[in-house]
């Protein structure tokens, strides 16, 4: 599944990362790399982009992005 | 001797509080050659020999942003001696992956270790002599808020320069010998030409690995070594079973997390602060409260800016450059020098700059409340809650605070478009901005209800600035896919822990918006006041006039009068207010009241009642809506997209965007009447 399908209070370990050139650097820049643990802490009020908890600290992406994002869910 | 350091981190790290205490207000902002990146230096306190550059706040040393490219650029061609990474030990994992990157440069170079007073107050721990060891560069925690661990950081820093101490690790494959292998072996074939162009060789090769096509141009590789190394690439790929750039990402993060779990003890997994802003994001970007709350906290910082503090502070300001003309004046009569001398003087350099200047008062109160909302970390939320509705204009939910400005004024609103990160996106808002009406042109849309739609004055008013904001958008529309075809930058933004603001960095962003201005109104906008009282006060043959009718600028106003014709309103005086509007706009209304002899605006009234009919008042007012803004803000648009060209050619678009509009509205308009 994908990132963007996660629900809210979930967490997913990160398998792939898909996307173009810059966005794909910029998401591994930020951290999220193959095996890392994320969960979706919140959806905006008009319902995109998202907000990740990942390595410590708060994440936002858009729901477009989140879908290139492949995880398995995890407990 | 000199020494210069660069101070690089991640947006958020505290980088601002630091460089504010390393130099104290011994700093000056310029910007980076080509680009609209802002350049703070200045020199360490207590040590006159060591400046301090401070670098845009980046996360990776990929040459993907223009704050990327500045800050690789910065570092590979000036060469500072030394470099400061401030790191965030309260988010320590991500702040590393940076760290890691610029070790590579094998440039002296110290971490400051920032928070780490927040880190143990959690019941935290960091081993700073285990951290250290591992990274291969001195750390020293500190405390950029509380200026503690600061001195400390200045003589290591200074020490590690003075004795030439490189990072002594650059290797931190930790598994996976395949990309150990692929970057030694491309470190091999580039050595030579690594060091003709001197980049150092481990950051070219692994710079090379990422597939980082800009280091591939300046190495000048030959075919054969090009095709080697992507052989030796794709190579790694296949056994690695993962692409270059994720490889690297990869590898480091393996690292950090690695050396972490040495040296990082976590009893609680989030600092006191970080519990505390997900309570405060339960409220503030909550599902239904989110979008209310915003705008009550904007509608209260438009309250205090323009309506009770920042009027009355306008106001005074007001009266004592009032005072201080009056001053002027009398000293002027006493000593008798001729009229002419006189009244450029008076008329038109201390009114012309005087009335910009009352914006002043403005200016620094809305950069006080703006610097507060962005130093909390309120706006990373505002763009979080908004950015749905401006990416359907191509834009992200950055833009939106800068949008909202305009409503005040347009001034600080282009000089707010600084926060955005992207140049794109920047350039963009700087064109929508203006579309949004300011509260200048308020007292003309006062003056034209009053006299012809004295019953609906509010529901004018309220079509007009919804008007601004439906042409704001079709404009979006319209440059999006036209000349601002580019892709937006993508919006992968962090979300910062509240903080408390710190008021030395509030006080030192007021005082740098506030001499910006200051500056642009004795270069620009004096020189653009000279120019309109000449043109006021003088005839062709350059005879001083008494009837403002025969002044140039009448000439030119009765010269242009054709153009808006098809727009209902091509008198001359109308046409003439309109230029004398380009000073600021309110003066469209005092050049009326000149020109028709209404003295003031309230005896106007009638007189218009006369000169147009309200469908002409209409058109009249959707122009001025629209038209280009005064030499105030269009010194603001200079500034920002850093070139006369395009301040020239953004306001040739929306002067012509607002006579096609008008057009529109008056020839629509007479099928009805």
């Amino acid at each position: 599944m994908t990132l963007s399908e996660l629900k809210i209070g979930k967490s997913g370990i990160i398998t792939d990362v898909g996307g173009d050139g810059a966005l794909r650097r910029r998401l591994l820049d930020m951290g999220l790399t193959p095996k890392t643990k994320v969960m979706v802490r919140k959806v905006a009020p008009l319902g995109d982009p998202i907000e990740l908890y990942l390595r410590g600290y708060e994440l936002t992406i858009r729901k477009d992005d989140a879908n290139n994002i492949q995880i398995e869910e995890a407990e | 001797m000199a020494i210069t350091f660069a101070l690089i981190g991640n947006q958020n790290s505290g980088k601002t509080t630091l460089f504010n205490q390393l130099t104290g207000s011994n700093q000056h902002v310029g910007n980076f050659p080509g680009v609209t990146v802002e350049k703070k230096q200045g020199s360490i306190r207590k040590q006159k020999q060591a400046h301090v550059v401070d670098l845009p706040g980046i996360y990776s040393l990929s040459p993907y942003t223009a704050e990327e490219v500045v800050t690789r650029d910065f570092v590979l061609n000036e060469k500072p001696d030394g470099i400061i990474n401030i790191v965030d030990a309260t988010n320590i994992e991500r702040n590393l992956y940076l760290t890691l990157q610029l070790t590579e440069l094998q440039i002296p170079m110290v971490l400051a270790l920032n928070m780490m007073d927040e880190v143990i107050a959690s019941g935290n721990y960091i081993d700073i002599k285990k951290l250290s060891d591992g990274l291969g560069i001195p750390v020293v925690p500190i405390s950029a808020s509380k200026n503690d661990g600061i001195d400390e950081l200045i003589n290591r820093a200074i020490l590690t320069v003075k004795n030439d101490v490189k990072p002594s690790k650059t290797d931190f494959c930790t598994s996976g010998g395949e990309l150990h292998k692929a970057i030694h072996s491309i470190a091999h074939i580039i050595e030579d030409h690594a060091h003709k162009v001197d980049i150092p060789t481990r950051f070219a090769a692994t710079k090379l690995v990422e597939g980082d096509e800009p280091m591939n141009r300046k190495l000048e590789l030959h075919k054969n070594e090009t095709e080697l190394i992507s052989i030796i690439v794709s190579d790694m790929e296949k056994s690695l079973g993962t692409y270059r750039d994720a490889a690297l990402a990869d590898m480091r993060y393996d690292f950090i997390e690695k050396l972490c779990q040495g040296c990082v003890e976590k009893k609680h997994t989030q600092t006191k602060a970080q519990i505390r802003s997900i309570k405060i994001d339960a409220v503030l970007t909550h599902k239904f409260f989110a979008i209310p709350i915003f705008l009550c906290i904007m509608l209260f910082v438009f309250w205090i800016t323009f309506g009770v503090v920042g009027s009355a502070l306008s106001d005074l300001f007001s009266m004592g450059i009032d005072y201080v003309t009056a001053l002027v004046d009398t000293l002027l009569t006493n000593i008798q020098i001729s009229d002419w001398l006189h009244s450029l003087i008076i008329d038109g350099v201390f009114s012309g700059v005087g009335s910009v200047l009352s914006f002043l008062p403005t200016i620094i109160i809305l950069f006080f409340m703006l610097s507060i909302l962005e130093d909390s970390g309120y706006m990373a939320r505002v763009a979080f809650v908004m950015d749905k509705l401006l990416r359907k204009i191509g834009l992200s939910g950055r833009s939106f605070v800068p949008m909202l400005i305009g409503f005040g004024c347009s001034v600080p609103a282009i000089m707010a478009t600084r926060t955005l990160s992207s140049e794109r996106d920047r350039r963009l808002t700087i064109l929508l901005v203006p579309f949004m009406s300011c509260s200048a042109k308020l007292p003309i849309y006062a003056v034209f209800t009053a006299a012809f739609f004295p019953d609906h004055g509010a529901l004018v008013m309220i079509c007009l600035y919804v008007l601004g904001i439906i042409m704001g958008i079709l404009s979006a529309l319209l440059l999006k896919n036209t000349l601002f075809k580019g892709k937006p930058i993508p919006f992968v933004m962090e979300l910062p822990a509240y903080r408390f603001p710190s008021a030395k960095n509030v006080c030192l962003h007021m005082w740098e918006k506030a001499k910006d201005f200051i500056v642009k109104a004795f270069t620009i906008i004096f020189f653009a006041t000279i120019v309109i009282w000449l043109l006021q006060s003088f005839d062709l043959r350059f005879e001083t006039v008494s009837d403002s009718s025969q002044s140039i600028l009448a000439m030119i106003g009765k010269l242009l009068c054709p153009i808006f014709k098809p727009l209902g309103f091509g008198s001359w005086e109308s046409v003439t207010a309109l230029i004398t509007g380009l000073t600021a706009k309110e003066a469209v209304v005092s050049t009326f009241a000149v020109l028709t002899g209404a003295g003031d605006s309230s005896s106007l009234v009638p007189i218009l009642a006369q000169m147009f009919t309200p469908l002409q008042a209409v058109s009249f007012l959707v122009f001025t809506l629209l038209y280009m803004p005064c030499v105030a803000a269009m010194a603001a648009v200079k500034r920002e997209l850093g070139s006369y060209k395009m301040a020239i050619a953004a306001m040739a678009y929306q002067t012509a965007f607002a006579w096609l509009i008008a057009f529109l509205v008056y020839s629509f308009g007479l099928l009805f009447v």
